[in-house]
């Protein structure tokens, strides 16, 4: 557990403007159809599946943004556990 | 029921202020969770309440951004080698148990004493069950912090070391956490008792976490990160029987995650950075303060059911408005410390890395 974290030497910056845009995009969609969004997730039943794979999407895309995110501005997980005193 | 919850869910006006503000709340919680596993909820959902969403909805949409969050942070804090998926799956299975009969109970006091009784229950929960786990955990970490041991292995406690020795044919389990087999007749109640927190408090890890810790003789660093996979696995079938009833509001879930994510990453990151204690020193503190939170809410629903004195409206308010700014005042202290212990982490790294360096330069 206290081994090596590693460290990515390249920013993936990239790959976070990518996700950022995506995640924006979603919620985007989100909101500009709040009624709709409400009118559907409000049904219950077989409906119930709906917001669950909502959760999945935003938390894929939006996640990887995130980690992204704190990578490129360079806080990252500490090198070497054992270094840190 | 639906008709209310559509007409309640779609009154919610998110103007940009309301959107900021769930949006700091889910950054600030988000970030005690991937540090401690837990926490944030029982800010979340009165922080919802207090926009004007019924409490049902409140709690659902809190579960259906917790299971997205939660399977985010595990899934950062596995890359660190901190996540025992095992742990969290058989005490996330015997936890959902636990929720089912939590609500259940909930459900027949609500019935029997109404809102004010279902209040006082949960805050006589929140008081006696804080107080004894709360008070112990930052015991402990103060009793590490004095002994100066702070950067050595943790120590199993008597308790874990005769649980780990119990051998019941047909029910023990290897666990990496643990580096031993355990019997499952003990995780099942721990997990048990966990979901039933989690129904009655929101908040599972409070003993999710310590049991892992005190019990079954897990480190600390694992037993938080395990807890995210309890939290998934409960918060996808809590959010699924709200979905059910079409009580998620899926705006506000997903405005919370997208606060939440960016601080679970943040408070998984810190987690390299600090000596394990932290992590108690982190949850005692909250749960400490939180207890008096809680504490303060007591006299109102005991003075609405009558067994005291009625209270004038201006005290309720003021006693109700003191106990939600301590519970918020208990978040950011917790995210304060990680944030500090995170940043002198950091910085011990880069000295470590400069000395380097420098003798380098000698040689």
């Amino acid at each position: 557990m206290a081994g090596s974290y590693g460290r990515n030497r390249k920013k993936p910056l990239g790959t976070m403007i990518i996700t950022g845009i995506v995640s924006i995009a979603l919620y985007g969609l989100l909101l500009s159809n709040q009624d709709a969004a409400n009118d559907y997730v409000s049904r219950g039943g077989l409906f119930a599946f709906l917001p669950i794979a909502v959760a999945f999407l935003f938390s894929i895309v939006h996640g990887s943004f995130t980690g992204k995110f704190w990578t490129v501005l360079g806080i990252e997980a500490a090198k070497k556990k054992k270094e840190v005193k | 029921m639906h008709d209310v919850v559509r007409e309640a869910a779609n009154f919610i006006n998110l103007d940009i202020m309301n959107i900021t503000y769930l949006f700091i709340v889910g950054f600030i919680g988000g970030l005690v969770s991937g540090f401690i596993g837990s926490g944030g909820a029982f800010v979340l959902t009165p922080a919802m309440m207090s926009l004007g969403v019924p409490g049902l909805v409140a709690v659902a949409s809190n579960m259906c951004h917790k299971f997205p969050k939660a399977l985010i942070g595990s899934l950062k804090r596995a890359k660190y080698g901190q996540v025992d998926v095992k742990m969290g799956i058989v005490l996330g299975i015997s936890a959902e148990a636990g929720v089912l009969y939590g609500a259940h109970i909930q459900e027949s006091i609500k019935k029997a004493f109404g809102d004010a009784g279902s209040n006082l229950y949960v805050s006589v929960a929140f008081v006696i069950i804080l107080a004894i786990v709360g008070g112990f955990v930052l015991r402990d970490a103060w009793k590490t912090y004095r002994s100066g041991n702070s950067n050595e292995e943790e120590k199993v406690t008597k308790l874990a070391r005769w649980v780990q020795s119990i051998h019941i044919p047909g029910t023990m389990v290897y666990f990496k956490c643990l580096n031993a087999k355990i019997s499952v007749l003990f995780t099942i109640p721990l997990g048990f008792a966990t979901g039933m927190l989690a129904a009655t408090i929101a908040v599972g890890g409070f003993i999710g976490v310590p049991a892992m810790i005190y019990v079954l003789g897990a480190p600390s660093l694992m037993a938080s990160a395990s807890e995210l996979v309890i939290a998934f696995v409960m918060g996808l079938g809590g959010s699924f029987k709200y979905a059910m009833h079409g009580l998620v509001d899926i705006r506000l879930a997903m405005i919370i995650l997208a606060g939440s994510l960016f601080g679970i990453q943040l408070g998984a990151i810190g987690t390299t950075y600090v000596k394990p204690f932290m992590i108690k020193v982190v949850m005692g503190v909250i749960m400490v303060i939180v207890l008096f939170s809680r504490g303060l809410m007591v006299p109102v629903y005991l003075s609405q059911l009558g067994l005291i004195q009625t209270l004038s409206l201006g005290t309720v308010k003021i006693l109700k408005n003191t106990s939600f700014a301590i519970m918020a005042l208990a978040l950011l202290l917790g995210a304060s410390i990680v944030l500090g212990a995170m940043w002198k982490g950091r910085r011990a790294e880069r000295e470590a890395a400069a000395q380097e360096v420098l003798e380098h330069g000698k040689i």
